[in-house]
């Protein structure tokens, strides 16, 4: 399992863009923080999602 | 009034209103920059969400400066976190730092954004903090790299107005950067008031959102901005002690 914006997905193996695609997120306008790190978009698809990973997948949203 | 600009981080602008896009129909966002003139615009960064399929950016016109904020940072190292990713969401190198222990009243952590912004100003940002007014700390976060001071009037949400007004006029008086004055201001008249004291600009979120009609207020607002910032460059005039002195001419009096 991966834990993912606080819950627990069934998703190792996956990259980071098959996992964003198959979620309905719009990798344009995310970012993804993964054990810590910030995954640069150009690495999204080499990027591969381990059992025991905790990811962030962020966006704007209106705010002062 | 044209050479007139606001320059943060080596960025100029025209418009001097910073305007939160929190509390109101993304709907709205689009007639309340356009009514309040803004050229920058606040945003927050949060767990995105994929069932909701209307995304903020699509809501902003080109051209736009986008600011993120730290919101929800309880410390440096949090604020650090947010503003990078924001910077990864890739639009832009601005940041304000917003870092609160506190959830009663939402006031900054003047320490804790003091290193912040030494970390992300070393990173590249155009940090402008948003913090407690107190020359000590803004002194602190010149020398940290800050490309603005943000101190606030009053309780962010408040809509209570300059609270703060006479540690604001010290910031305005001896720091050597833009001061833009952030959070608590209610009303255009309390934006003009400290505009006309010589902040460079007002940053106004909750004062439009919980109005009754938004960009008419925005558009006061935009006013209000614009005629505080003639009187401060006019120079206001002088108030007396104590008496009064005529406008009108003291001879030719028709009397005998």
């Amino acid at each position: 399992m991966v834990r993912i914006n606080g819950e627990d997905v069934a998703c190792s193996g996956k990259s980071v863009a098959e996992y964003l695609h198959s979620a309905g997120y719009d990798a344009g306008r995310v970012a993804v923080e993964l054990n810590g790190n910030i995954v640069p978009k150009a690495l999204y698809g080499d990027t591969i999602f381990k059992d025991g990973d905790s990811a962030e997948v962020v966006s704007f949203v209106g705010g002062g | 009034m044209n050479g007139d600009k606001l320059v943060i981080g080596g960025h100029e602008f025209n418009s001097r209103f910073i305007l939160g896009s929190g509390k109101y129909s993304l709907n709205l966002i689009e007639a309340a920059i356009k009514d309040a003139g803004a050229e920058i615009i606040t945003l927050a960064v949060r767990r995105a969400n994929t069932k909701e399929q209307e995304n903020i950016l699509d809501y902003i016109p080109e051209g736009i400066t986008l600011l993120p904020n730290t919101s929800g940072a309880r410390n440096a190292e949090e604020a650090v976190r947010i503003a990078r990713l924001a910077r990864e969401l890739g639009c832009g190198n601005f940041v304000k730092i917003e870092i609160m222990r506190d959830s009663k009243y939402l006031l900054p952590d003047n320490q804790e954004t003091i290193k912040a912004t030494e970390i992300l100003a070393n990173d590249g940002f155009v940090v402008m903090p948003y913090m407690y007014p107190d020359l000590s700390v803004a002194r602190d976060l010149v020398n940290a790299g800050a490309a603005t001071i943000m101190p606030l009037a009053s309780p962010i949400g408040s809509n209570k107005g300059l609270a703060t007004k006479d540690f604001i006029q010290i910031l305005i008086d001896e720091i050597d950067l833009p001061i833009i004055v952030d959070a608590g201001i209610g009303k255009p008249s309390q934006a003009c008031e400290a505009m006309e004291m010589g902040a460079a600009a007002i940053m106004a979120n909750t004062a439009l959102a919980t109005a009754g009609n938004l960009p008419l207020m925005a558009s006061a607002f935009r006013n209000a901005i614009e005629a505080g910032r003639k009187a401060y460059l006019a120079g206001l005039g002088r108030v007396l002690t104590r008496g009064a002195s005529a406008s009108d001419p003291l001879t030719g009096f028709l009397r005998d």
